[in-house]
């Protein structure tokens, strides 16, 4: 089975984060940059897919400069068999001029399952990847927390709100994958060295018109400190009475 | 992660890959369990299968023998991480790769190579490295353990050994012994024991308030019996252990730095959380000065060991130098430690802080592989010419 992942890089979600001066993106100084969470489940269960059938060839493609690169060997370091980097100078804003991109590779590439992360940590759009469905038309599932294949068929299983469905569906197919199918891997020593020595191949992209920009970031006001109402049981009508007329929850 | 000197612009993309593996590793494999194993005396075991699928026994050896292959950075950096774990997690890598898997490699035959290095890289075999015994530490050339050659071509060994880390859990242990006569230094060589020969015992050696999380043991060979092809046939004399032991030692200035980190960041931490007098601790100038002191020793140990590295790399690292990265590394995390134990008041005393194990495991540290005293003894024949020791 032929599967290509669509990996995106993005900056570690646990890194504080300073608006750049423009007050359009993100000060990347200090900011340690990994796959994108979503991104790196998807890698593992491309790899889960192939170590199961005993066989199978898993591409990792990503979009952007060359510090993709980094990304993409941190890929083949957890067990993929080769690397695209499509080459632009920047990712842009507007999710269907990436998938467009992204579809171009992968027509004509022969994948049978063509998977992402249910969406990008950072830009939280979760359109790549239906996106890219629609433009190769073939079936798409999102947000799959299970998936097997067999007999060229795929099954899904996504979580809902307090239920869950399973969907099936035939290949080639795109699918994006929510956390639950399992834990990306450590990259093993012995994988990063390997990593080294597997193909990663540069192909320059042409991003068409973004129609879709960022005009200004902003971080989270800064939170203010609790303020305690009263105590015990008395406290609780000025509480549920803040609740509702202040703070507006209830 | 602390990195106040931005050292990580100083690592390829590689040597950070590696860090950050055994990094995650360790934040989810040995920091939950590691307080507990500490308090109830015992060596996580069951991490070593895990540590060897993630490779890192005998990380710098080449990937013929079933190693990964890395560099020397890479390895320090490996180091680093464990003990930011635990001083007893590291110290069973290091005599694992460079106390028994690097004499096989540097000493060894091909067969022994072959037999030993890929096995011991998957953690399927486990080794300890015999030489200090116990009226023979910082002068192991008056070692009393003898090997004598049989007629038949086998080698009997007698004698004691102490101090000896996974003694009680290896299946092979490397024995320095005399094959010449309890006087001669040049006759001592090394010999693949297996643990279950007849003759040799290992005990636990009990009450240790240090490395509680590492197995220490004693032991005694008497009578034992092994085959001509147990000898490490290229090694010869002293010189031969004190090289193992400067691969290790190299790997300890790089693993207490990682201790000294563990120690301050949670420091750091708990001076901004906990608060006395309306503020928080960090607020007041006396633990400002606590923090500014020990960022500042760190980051001169990991400028210090990132260039013993690079030497070691390019090949011309002398065992002076591994010297005064140990005695300094290891020193200052001591006063690290300590200091980070003490502006956790009494939390640190805890063992669900670090700093107080830590504090406890690095005395340890500083008085093995070569003692403080005696590596300040090193440099100062190194900076003379006169030997102290004679």
């Amino acid at each position: 089975m032929k599967i290509a992942v669509c990996i995106k890089r993005a900056a570690d979600m646990e890194t504080r984060f300073k608006i750049a001066a423009n007050g359009m993106s993100v000060d990347e100084t200090g900011v340690k940059f990994d796959i994108a969470d979503f991104d790196g489940f998807a890698v593992e269960a491309a790899l889960q897919l192939k170590e199961r059938e005993g066989a199978g060839d898993v591409t990792v493609i990503s979009m952007g400069p060359d510090t993709v690169q980094e990304t993409l060997r941190k890929a083949l370091s957890m067990g993929a068999d080769k690397a695209v980097q499509l080459k632009t100078d920047a990712v842009p804003a507007d999710a269907l001029a990436i998938a467009r991109v992204l579809a171009d590779e992968l027509e004509g590439g022969g994948y049978d399952l063509m998977l992402f992360g249910r969406m990008a940590i950072d830009a939280a759009n979760q359109s790549v990847g239906p996106m890219t469905a629609e433009l190769l038309g073939v079936p798409c599932v999102s947000a799959a927390s299970q998936l097997t294949i067999a007999n060229g068929r795929g099954t899904a299983r996504r979580e809902l709100e307090g239920a869950a469905d399973v969907l099936e569906f035939p290949l080639p197919a795109v699918v994006t994958i929510d956390e639950g199918i399992a834990r990306p891997r450590l990259p093993s020593l012995k994988g990063i060295m390997a990593a080294k020595k597997k193909p990663l191949e540069v192909k320059p992209a042409q991003v068409g018109e973004s129609r879709v920009k960022v005009t200004k970031m902003e971080l989270p006001p800064e939170r203010t400190g609790g303020r305690i109402v009263g105590e015990g049981p008395a406290a609780v009508p000025e509480l549920v009475r803040l609740l509702q007329t202040e703070a507006k929850v209830l | 992660m602390t990195d106040f000197y931005g050292i990580d612009s100083a690592l390829s993309e590689e040597e950070r890959a590696v860090r950050d593996s055994v990094h995650r590793f360790v934040d989810e494999r040995v920091l939950p369990i590691i307080g507990d194993c500490y308090v109830e005396g015992r060596f996580p075991r069951g991490l070593v299968p895990e540590l060897a699928s993630l490779g890192v026994f005998g990380a710098n050896l080449p990937e013929e023998y079933g190693c990964a292959g890395l560099n020397n950075v890479s390895y320090g950096l490996i180091m680093q991480e464990l003990e930011r774990g635990d001083s007893g997690v590291r110290s069973f890598a290091s005599v694992q790769g460079a106390l028994v898997m690097y004499p096989i490699f540097a000493f060894g035959s091909d067969a022994q190579k072959r037999t030993y290095l890929p096995k011991m890289a998957n953690g399927e075999i486990i080794g300890c490295f015999g030489l200090t015994e116990p009226d023979y530490g910082s002068n192991p050339a008056g070692m009393i353990t003898m090997a004598r050659e049989q007629s038949d071509g086998t080698w009997v060994l007698n004698g004691a050994k102490m101090w000896i880390t996974n003694g009680s859990t290896a299946q092979v242990a490397v024995v320095w012994a005399k094959t010449n006569g309890d006087k001669d230094e040049r006759s001592i060589r090394g010999f693949l024991v297996p643990t279950n020969s007849p003759g040799f015992t290992a005990r636990d050696q009990k009450g240790k308030l240090s490395l509680r999380a590492s197995d220490t043991s004693e032991l005694v060979l008497q009578d034992v019996r092994v085959p001509a092809d147990a000898i490490l046939p290229k090694s010869g004399g002293l010189k031969s252990p004190l090289m193992c032991l400067t691969q290790a030692r190299y790997g300890i200035a790089w693993g207490s730095v990682g201790a000294a980190m563990a120690c301050y960041e949670e420091a750091a931490s708990y001076a901004c959380n906990r608060v006395m007098f309306g503020k928080p601790i960090g607020a007041f100038q006396l633990q400002q000065a606590r923090l500014a002191e020990m960022l500042t020793e760190i980051v001169k140990g990991q400028l210090l060991t990132l260039h013993l590295g690079r030497l070691k790399d390019a090949g011309t690292m002398t065992p002076q130098q591994v010297s005064l990265a140990k005695r300094n590394n290891v020193s200052m995390a001591t006063d690290v430690a300590r200091e980070a134990r003490r502006l956790l008041g009494a939390n640190g005393i805890l063992a669900e802080y670090a700093s107080m194990r830590h504090m406890a495991n690095l005395e340890s540290v500083y008085t093995y592989e070569g003692t403080h005293d005696v590596h300040t003894l090193v440099l100062g024949q190194a900076i003379t010419g006169l030997s102290a020791f004679q």
